[in-house]
């Protein structure tokens, strides 16, 4: 650590050894060691009182009012994202609601006019198998009628042969008439 | 080679530039040279560090934010919010000492006199800097309360014969308050670089021994290094201790009657 003019500055302080002991309590220095002192720190003390503190203690208030109202919006938001999903749920069920009724109201229809329809196929079943029994009445009675004129016709050819016998025909149907009596 | 190894080179001062006024020496020394430099820095990196301002702080904001905090948090801690008030006054002296030990932390500095000094090292500093505080303490406890500033010295809650043997103990406690609180800095700051510097010197005279004094040296050197270290924490806490001293009287300034 030898500076540069330590030569001079050594025996400068080899000079004055005797009577300055010790550096710290050597009173040479005191006044220009007080004078800058109160320079320094008051110039100091302007400099971060007016400019530097303000500047620091500024962005963290900014900061702190910025997250404040950052948190603010946040709420805001979320109350109208509440809102909304409130909002959109009551027209869901709305819509589940009316759908439903729609549903059953299609539903209702539908089956009346199934019912409507089983009804006329009923009637119209019935009218037919009225009218099939009607046919199938009168055929049977034409083929009945037919059965008594051929038996009278066989009666008639078979007393003709076994007997000889000329029988009317006249007859013979009312000889039919009273064996099946 | 006698400058290299004497511990007290490090607190000689030299003048750099001569003035006096009306018969006073106030000559501009390596001294106000650090004084200066501190000034300058603490100013210049506060304000560098808080150039962009910005809302997401990078490194050196932070390390504002967190300077300032921490000085109002000290604040708050001790004498409350009525204390804030006295918040530019104890940051400045904590950044202004702050600075000054860790400046005193270069063993070398292109300085004048070409050598680290460290101004916290000298007790006119110190104990002028205690002043400056007690003067506040008193002159805002008068302006702020008058009379009953002094009540100060009549703890409440007491029987008052106690009084008799009270009031002198709190009036002593008081006066020594600015020689404690200079001393404290003064001689932490001393006492730590004669050491560092009575280490290193042994390890210049082990080292001109020969090879073995080489060999010897390294042990002074380890207690440098660990010695470095914990002037490094000193140095911060000097400055702590000082703060947050200030920031207790102040409190006795605000609320004296306690």
């Amino acid at each position: 650590m030898l500076a540069p003019e330590s030569q001079s500055e050594y025996a400068e302080g080899a000079g004055h050894a005797a009577e300055a002991a010790f550096p710290p309590f050597d009173p040479t220095y005191f006044a220009s060691q007080l004078f800058w002192l109160a320079i320094s720190f008051i110039v100091l003390y302007v400099l971060l009182s007016r400019f530097v503190l303000p500047r620091i203690g500024g962005a963290i208030e900014e900061r702190r009012d910025r997250i404040a109202d950052d948190l603010d919006t946040a709420a805001q938001l979320k109350a109208q994202a509440d809102e909304t999903v409130r909002a959109y749920e009551k027209s869901l069920a709305d819509a589940r609601a009316k759908a439903h009724s729609v549903a059953a109201e299609a539903k209702a229809a539908a089956d009346a006019e199934v019912a409507e329809a089983i009804r006329k196929a009923d009637a119209e079943l019935e009218a037919k198998l009225a009218e099939s029994e009607d046919r199938i009445r009168a055929s049977r009675d034409a083929a009945l009628g037919e059965v008594r004129t051929i038996a009278a016709d066989t009666a008639v050819v078979a007393v003709e042969h076994l007997a000889g016998l000329e029988v009317s025909e006249d007859d013979a149907a009312k000889a039919v008439d009273a064996v099946k009596e | 080679m006698a400058d290299a190894t004497n511990p007290i080179k490090q607190f000689e001062i030299h003048p750099i530039a001569d003035f006096s006024i009306g018969g006073w020496n106030l000559s501009f020394t390596n001294s106000s040279f650090f004084m200066v430099t501190s000034v300058v820095l603490v100013a210049g990196l506060l304000s560098l560090a808080m150039s962009k301002r910005a809302l997401v702080p990078g490194r050196s904001q932070s390390v504002a934010e967190l300077l300032y905090e921490f000085v109002a948090g000290m604040i708050r801690s001790t004498a409350g919010d009525a204390g804030l008030k006295f918040f530019p006054f104890v940051f400045t002296l904590f950044a202004f000492i702050l600075m000054g030990n860790m400046l005193g932390m270069f063993p070398y500095f292109p300085a004048p006199g070409f050598h680290g000094f460290t101004f916290t090292s000298h007790i006119i500093v110190t104990f002028a800097l205690a002043l400056v505080v007690m003067a506040i303490v008193i002159g805002y406890g008068v302006f702020k309360h008058g009379l009953k500033f002094f009540s100060l010295f009549f703890p409440s809650g007491v029987p008052w014969p106690l009084y008799i043997l009270l009031t002198p103990i709190e009036i002593i406690s008081f006066l020594s308050r600015p020689v404690t609180l200079g001393v404290r800095l003064f001689a932490n700051m001393l006492a730590g670089h004669i050491l560092l510097k009575v280490f290193a010197g042994f390890i210049i005279m082990l080292g001109s021994v020969g090879a073995l004094g080489v060999l010897g040296a390294v042990a002074p050197l380890i207690m440098v290094v660990a010695l470095t270290a914990l002037e490094f924490l000193v140095a911060f806490l000097q400055a702590y201790v000082f703060a947050v001293l200030t920031c207790i009287y102040l409190s006795d300034a605000l609320h004296p009657g306690h």
